[in-house]
Formats: structure tokens, sequence, C-alpha cells
């Protein structure tokens, strides 16, 4: 039996241990709001927030999940929106939407980590998240703008 | 041609409307079927069968809005209810957008081709300024004034005179009991007096976007549903000869596994066949189809390699073809002689891979099938499935999902069909996941293809003779196994059209038989078309020792509408007449691209270099210029674009910026790295490893995009970005290392010191 913790709700899991993550949190408890893009590690679509850090879900099996803070894009704030979402909001960042689950988890993990970013550190946080629809240029102001905005 | 017709008591949005709600319906007839439409039956058989959107004005003032074509990001969704609610005059806070089912009634829904906008914005003003005039009129009987007095204040009727005021919400019951006014009743806004159009709004979604909450395909959830994972055959046209199903029978969590069987040619946008694996859950679907033992019986296409074709397809493209267009007579100008440029451009299959896979999910009981899909075209899901399963397309009832991007591959319904097909032999809801391989090594790819370009230049280095010859492998082959010549509608993409003023100048187009699905890719073939020609120009320029925006604007000639009489130019299904190729439009963005990159100031030198093109596709013009920088190693950056668009009217100057600047990291991807080849028959490419596409760090730095104010009517914007961007980029590289692109994606290229 594998235990975890799931935007603060004890879980428990006694399927397949090498299941990943990702199609636990998406086909067994519904958060769909994690997105499957490659399973390979290659896109960032199924990023979330393991103890504080971003890690790719499609490649984190339920054993190496076990024991651990899951935190998905359905619960980034408590309470109304994060920083990072606003910052989304305000700079118009999505086209399709899809890949931007995994952007702004990924940019909330950088920006809790760099609460001041240089390009340098926006590039290679998010080198390994894909936009398809080619956002990128309003990703980085969106984080600038998020950096700029936190108290 | 528009009619509106008042449908309050048909029930039409029963369920979302109170009683006594005000329901306009507004029945678009495409051009084409006019003079049919005209003769037919009365105005009532012809509201229910072409009605194409709803407008709903609620008791409680709630104004709902059905948007009728499918969002994938650019903003469809949002922009086409935003023309209605201008002209209704409609507090945007109280629109609500409902997405509608797949249904012939709302005309075409295929969002495909950058003409949501240009084909719906007539019909989309009309049925807001009905709607505006039926509550108008319902406020002047009520208060005894003659309309003319009344106007309307964002969601009230007011009439000054008596300083009476009303909200929609009160109206709407009388309105709704209105005749539906005739079309010269009609005032319609005038351009000053937008609340909307012209400024935009963000994405009706942008929230749930940013949230996690907005439902794409991925995300369709009902109860008792299974998950889905298909081998198919790795050969297009092969066939399973036997599987062993064992092993996969032993994942936990799998159910059972179920044969599809093999098209039948054309394969058009049929499931490819194979064997799926049905389970609790993707992860052990998948699991499991990865356990299956499959032997295959490969076909005919086993013996195909993309090294071999590309040869044979350069050949085809040197050798005289088909006579597309012909002015003046090139040969006789070659044989005077002077300066002759010959060139051959290459471009490979390309796959869509937008980043939420294809998905389906399909419920079929009781001969009717239930469908939550990211379709770009609903009613072709109704005809696939219901061909597949063996039922009237009225009995297919596809609810369409948000699409996590599109740019094409999910206008195609073989994925949708697979789940119903599925769901029929299981009994169950079914749910198929395509993964990232699935996704790459099954695609309708963009057609690979060969340009040949042959240029003769007079002592001043401009062209008295210009050839073009292409040979590409045509989408019609989907429908029809014979074809191989270029269809008029791909051949009008950039290459009939070529818009240069020459005495002498002649197009071709030669046979190309694929060996894998082709489909359309945004911007489909102006891709290639495009790279041909802007490169081609930019090359006459270095011959000539000329600037090649000077040059360029030397070839394009004096402002004029293009002769294109002689041809078959279908003009992107719109009337020349109202979308003339105007080349002052063509010059015009070119200048402007040009001026606000401060173009005429550069200073290339080594590893630094600027590129520009120039292309109308979609009725939309559009040029680029990219600066880039090449290290010794060959590394690119490119830290700026500048692209100036003039796409007539823009109903939402924000998201068509943002469409130019994704359509610069789409065209980074094809020009980089985009390459799809075939060895034996199979892909060989199969995620983002293999088919990389542009990440933050190798995307354009900043696009700036400029939009030309115009009153030309509106015009595409989600493709005409692309083919511009690819030749400019590659122009660019040329400037900054000496070498010259022929053959893409850049990655085939050398492009170290
Ligand atoms: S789905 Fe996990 S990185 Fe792509
Ligand atoms: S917004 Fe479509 S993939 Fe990023």
């Amino acid at each position: 039996m594998i235990r975890l913790r799931v935007n603060g709700t004890d879980r428990s899991f006694d399927g397949d241990p090498e299941m990943p993550l990702l199609w636990y949190l998406r086909d067994v408890l519904g958060l769909t709001g994690t997105k499957f893009g490659c399973g390979m590690a290659l896109c960032g679509a199924c990023t979330v927030h393991q103890n504080g850090d971003a890690i790719r879900s499609c490649v984190t099996p339920m054993s190496a999940a076990a024991g651990s803070e899951i935190r998905t894009i359905e619960d980034l704030n408590k309470t109304g929106l994060h920083p990072v979402q606003r910052a989304w909001m305000q700079v118009n960042v999505p086209q399709c939407g899809y890949c931007q689950s995994g952007q702004i988890m990924q940019a909330a993990a950088l920006l809790s980590k760099k609460p001041n970013p240089t390009d340098q550190d926006i590039e290679a946080a998010m080198a390994g998240n894909i936009c398809r629809c080619g956002t990128y240029q309003r990703i980085r102001a969106a984080i600038k703008a998020a950096a700029e905005a936190k108290p | 041609m528009i009619e509106i017709v008042n449908v309050s008591r048909r029930g039409v949005l029963q369920g979302l409307m109170s009683a006594g709600a005000l329901v306009i319906a507004a029945r678009f007839y495409p051009e084409s079927l006019r003079a049919e439409t005209a003769s037919r039956g009365t105005h009532a058989d012809a509201a229910t069968l072409h009605a194409n959107l709803f407008v709903g004005v609620n008791t409680d003032g709630i104004v709902y809005l059905v948007a009728h074509r499918s969002e994938m990001g650019t903003t469809s969704r949002t922009s086409l209810p935003l023309i209605v609610a201008d002209e209704l005059d409609a507090d945007w806070k109280k629109v609500r957008i409902e997405q509608a089912i797949g249904d012939a009634r709302y005309g075409s829904q295929n969002t495909d081709g950058s003409h949501s906008i240009r084909e719906f914005y007539p019909a989309m003003r009309e049925a807001g300024a009905t709607a505006r005039l039926m509550l108008v009129q319902a406020a002047a009987q009520q208060w005894s004034v003659p309309a003319s007095e009344c106007h309307t204040d964002l969601h009230t009727v007011v009439h000054p005179k008596t300083g009476r005021k009303a909200g929609y919400g009160e109206l709407a019951a009388a309105a709704s009991k209105l005749p539906v006014p005739k079309k010269e009743e009609l005032q319609f806004k005038t351009r000053g007096e937008w609340r909307y159009v012209g400024k935009g709004m963000p994405s009706y979604d942008l929230e749930d976007l940013c949230t996690g909450k907005a439902g794409f395909g991925m995300d369709a959830r009902v109860d008792g549903m299974v998950y889905a994972s298909i081998a198919r055959p790795p050969v297009f046209g092969g066939k399973v000869k036997s599987y062993d199903d064992k092993a996969a029978l032993k994942v936990t969590g799998v159910r059972q596994t179920v044969a599809i069987d093999p098209f039948q040619p054309p394969p058009a946008f049929q499931p490819l066949g194979g064997v799926a694996v049905i389970a609790d859950n993707t992860w052990a679907a998948m699991q499991g189809r990865r356990k299956l033992q499959i032997t295959w019986d490969h076909g005919a296409n086993e013996s195909y390699n993309s090294d071999q074709f590309k040869k044979e397809l350069q050949e085809t493209a040197r050798k005289p073809g088909k006579l597309i267009r012909n002015e003046g007579d090139v040969e006789a100008a070659f044989a005077k002689g002077g300066k002759v440029v010959e060139a051959d451009y290459y471009v490979p299959l390309l796959a869509h891979a937008s980043m939420e896979p294809p998905v389906a999910l399909a419920d079929f009981r009781d001969g009717k099938v239930t469908i939550w899909a990211p379709t770009q075209d609903p009613q072709g899901v109704q005809e696939t499935v219901a061909k597949a399963v063996g039922i009237a397309k009225e009995n297919v009832t596809c609810h369409v999902t948000l699409l996590g991007g599109g740019f094409g591959r999910k206008s195609k319904a073989d994925f949708v069909a697979e789940a119903a097909v599925l769901s029929k032999k299981v009994g169950r809801p079914v749910k198929v996941v395509w993964s990232r391989e699935d996704d790459i090594q099954f695609d309708y790819y963009n057609a690979v293809a060969a340009m040949y370009m042959k240029a003769a230049l007079d002592a001043n280095g401009k062209p008295t003779a210009w050839l073009q010859r292409s040979a590409f492998t045509p989408i019609t082959s989907i429908f029809d196994v014979t074809a191989v010549y270029g269809a008029p509608r791909h051949l009008q993409q950039g290459w009939t059209d070529v818009p240069f003023d020459i005495p002498n100048l002649r197009v071709e187009n030669g046979p190309a038989k694929p060996a894998v699905r082709i489909g359309w890719l945004r911007a489909v073939a102006n891709i290639y078309h495009a790279f041909a020609v802007q490169s081609f120009t930019d090359e006459l320029a270095h011959a000539a020792g000329r600037d090649p925006l000077e040059y360029l604007l030397d070839l394009i000639g004096s402002p004029r509408i293009l002769n294109l009489k002689d041809t078959n130019y279908p003009n992107y299904d719109a009337s020349y007449e109202a979308y003339p190729f105007d080349t002052g439009r063509l010059r015009r963005v070119a200048e402007i691209a040009a001026e606000k990159s401060g173009w005429r100031n550069r200073k290339p030198r080594k590893g630094i270099g600027w590129g520009i093109a120039v292309h109308r596709s979609f009725l939309t013009y559009a040029a680029s210029v990219v600066q880039v920088e090449v290290s010794d190693k060959g590394e690119i950056r490119i830290p700026r674009v500048d692209t100036a668009v003039d796409a007539g009217l823009v109903v939402n100057p924000e998201s068509t910026r943002a469409q130019f600047e994704g359509a610069a990291v789409f065209g980074t991807s094809i020009a980089r790295t985009g390459e799809i080849t075939v060895k034996d028959g199979a892909v060989e490419q199969s995620n983002f490893d293999d088919y990389p596409v542009a990440r933050i760090d190798e995307a354009p730095l900043h696009t700036n995009v400029y939009i030309v104010d115009s009153s030309a009517p509106p015009a595409g914007v989600g493709e005409p970005g692309v083919p511009p961007f690819i030749p400019a980029f590659c122009n660019a590289i040329f400037a900054a290392t000496g070498k010259r692109v022929r053959e893409l994606p850049l990655s085939r290229n050398n492009l170290s010191a």
C-alpha cells in the first residue's frame, strides 16, 4: 500500500507501483488539470510539485511518490489565484492552453526558489516545457511580471 | 447571404433559457449555395436547416451566444461571439458562450483554413444588430414612442426624450413576440461605435486555462468508461496477420483486446486498423499494448524509403511538368542567354505534434453514439463515425471539447472513429488515448516537396524569365489513391500566385505518389512554396548584388491587382472581387516590417544576419524580418523578429498578435528540426527527442507584430505567419554565414564556420 498526500489530502494506493503518478492523478483521482504530452519527461505538460520541487509526473512511478507531498495545478494556491496565475492572465499567455498547467507549475517552483530570476534562470528552468502554440515570449514576460508583483 | 429568424418559441436553447427569452437564429448560406437555397422550400425550412448561430437574450439579462467553431488557441470561440455582442451592444460581462455540438444547421463548422472570422463576420453582425433592433422595438412599443427615438447603451434601451430606460432582460419576453425586422431596417454600428471589435478581449476561457479547469478532449470522463491503447500497422496500408494477447491480458487492469479492421482504400479519415487493448486506466492500456505480440502484413509500402523518394522527387521537379500558369515565353528568354541562376529546394514530411495528442471518448448504445472529442470538424466526425459503425449520421452526437492544439490534425476524425468502433464492440464508453509515439507515427503529414527554380537576369540583375517547378505528395491522395498532381486549392497556396512582375513566367507541377497519409498542417502548401520562392528571390538579389528588400520590392513591381484569370485559382474560396491579390498591400507589409526592424540601418557582420520575406496566404499579407546570430559552432539564436500583417479588418488584435508570435515559433520548429522520414515503409521518428520542436531557448526571443490598420474585409490570422517566417529566417542565416539553406531542416545543414 502506497501512501501519499495530494493537495493536502491523505491518499492510499494499492495498484501497480510502477504506474506513473500522472495516470494516478488523472485517471484514478480525476485531477485532469495535469496533462499528458509525451510520457518521457520531454515536454513538461505533466509537471506537478513533489515536496515543493517541480517534477515530471509521467516518469515518476507511484513507488517514488510514496510518502511525499504532491501539489497539482488545481491546488496551486489555497485561496484565489497564485501570483503566477495572475501574471499569466495579465499577460494573456495561453493560446490553446494545454501546456499551461505544466508551465505554471514549473514557473511557480522557479519563483519559490529564485524570486528574481534572470533571463538565463528563466531559460534554464523553462527549457523542459514545450509550448507548441509558441507562447514563450509571453511566458518570459509573465514570469517577470509575477516576480515584480511578489511582495 | 444571411437570413435571421425568431425562434424564441421553438425551444432551440431549451434548458439554457427560461420561458419568454428572445432567441434569434441566423442562417448563413455560403456563396456556393446561394442559387440553390434561394429556390428551396420555405423560410422556416431553411432556418432549421441552415441556422449557424443562436443569440439568446434571457429574461434575467444574460445573453447566450453559441460558438459553433472549435477553439484550439486562435480565440475563434471568443472572437466570433464578440462580433455579435458588439452589434447587440451587450455587456460582455453578461455574455455566456456555449459550445455547439456538431450540427449541419450551423453551416460549416470545420475550423480550418483560417476562415472562421472571414466567413462568419457578416452573419455575426446581422444576428447582433437584429436582436438589438428587436429589443429597441419592444421598448418603443411599451413606451408608445417611435423606435427611431430610442437607442441602446450597454445592455439597456434608452429613450432620451422621456429619460426612460429598460434592461435587455426586461425586454426579452416582449421582443421574442416580434417579427424579425428586415435587413434594410438594421442599423449597424459605425466603426467609431464599436466597443469590442478591433479592440479585442482575452479568451473567454482564460482563467480556466490558467487554473487547470479547462476541459480538453483528454479530460473527458463519463461513468463506466474504459481506456484503449491501439497498436496500428507500422506501415501505411498494412494489416494484422495474427496476434497473441496472452501477456497483454495478464497486465493488471487490462480487460480485453479487440481487433480493428484495416481501412478500405481510399483511406480518407477511416481508422488504420490494428489491435486495441482495453483497460481500467490509460497506463494499464498502454502497458498491455506493449505486451502484444503482433505479426504484421506490411503490404505494398514496405519498400518505401524517404532517401530514395527524395531523389526521385527532385528529378521530377527538374523535368517539365503540368502547366499551371504561363506568361510570355520563358524558354525563348532563357535561349537568349544572360546570367542564369538555378536552385533546388526541398522540404520534408512534417508532423503536427499538437500538445494534446489525438484522443476521443465515445459511448455507443442503442444504435446511437455520443462523442466527446477535441475536433476541428464535428460534422466530419458525424460522417466518419456514422460510416465506421454503420448508423445514420443524425444518430451521432458530437460534443466539441477544447482542443490542445489542432494545426489541421484534428479535422480528421480517424481517432474519433476508433473510439466509436471500440465502444460498439466493448459495450461501454471507450476513451482512445494516442501516445505521443502514435501521434508522430500515424499522422496525416504535411507533404514532402521538391521545388526547382530557374531565372535569367538582365544586365541590371532583374529577371527576364522565371521558371518554377514543384512536385509534392498531394493531399487529395487520401481521397483518390491515383491522385499524383497538386490540386488547384493547394497549388494556389503561394505557387500559382507568385506575385512578381516578370514578362516571362512559367509555373509547373509534377507528379508524386505518397506512401503515407498526407494532410494539411498550419499553412499547408504555403510552407514549401514560400520557402522556395522567397529564398530564391534572396539568392537572385545576392547574385545581382542588390539589397534583398529593394530587390524584392522591384520584383513585386508597382501596386496592381494580380491578373490570375487564365489560371485555376480558387482564392481560398473567397470572391476575387472582394479579396483580390493586391501587390500594393504585399509591398506595404514588406516595407513596414523593414522599417520597424531598422532594416536600412542594419550592420551585418560575420555571425549576425538579417533576412526578409513576404507572402500572401489565406487572403492575408504578411512580411517578416528575422535577425539571427550564428556561432562558429553553428548554434543559432533568434534575438528578434518583426512581422507586419495586413489581414483586413482585425476583430481581436491581441489574439492576432499572439497568433503571429506563435507562427514564428512554429516556423522555427519547421526550419530547425522539422523532419519526418520513412524507412522500409515505417516512420522513423516517435517523440520530442527525435522530432524536436522549438523550446524557449531556441524560439525567437522577441517577435514584434505590427497590424496594418485596414478596412478591407477580414482575412485569416491563424496560419499566414508561418510561410514568410521560414524563408526570412533562412535568408538571415545566409546573411550571417554565407551558407544558403536549400534543404530543410537546418539540422541537415552544417552551419559551423
Ligand atoms: S508528459 Fe511528462 S514530460 Fe511530457
Ligand atoms: S498554449 Fe498551446 S501548447 Fe502551449
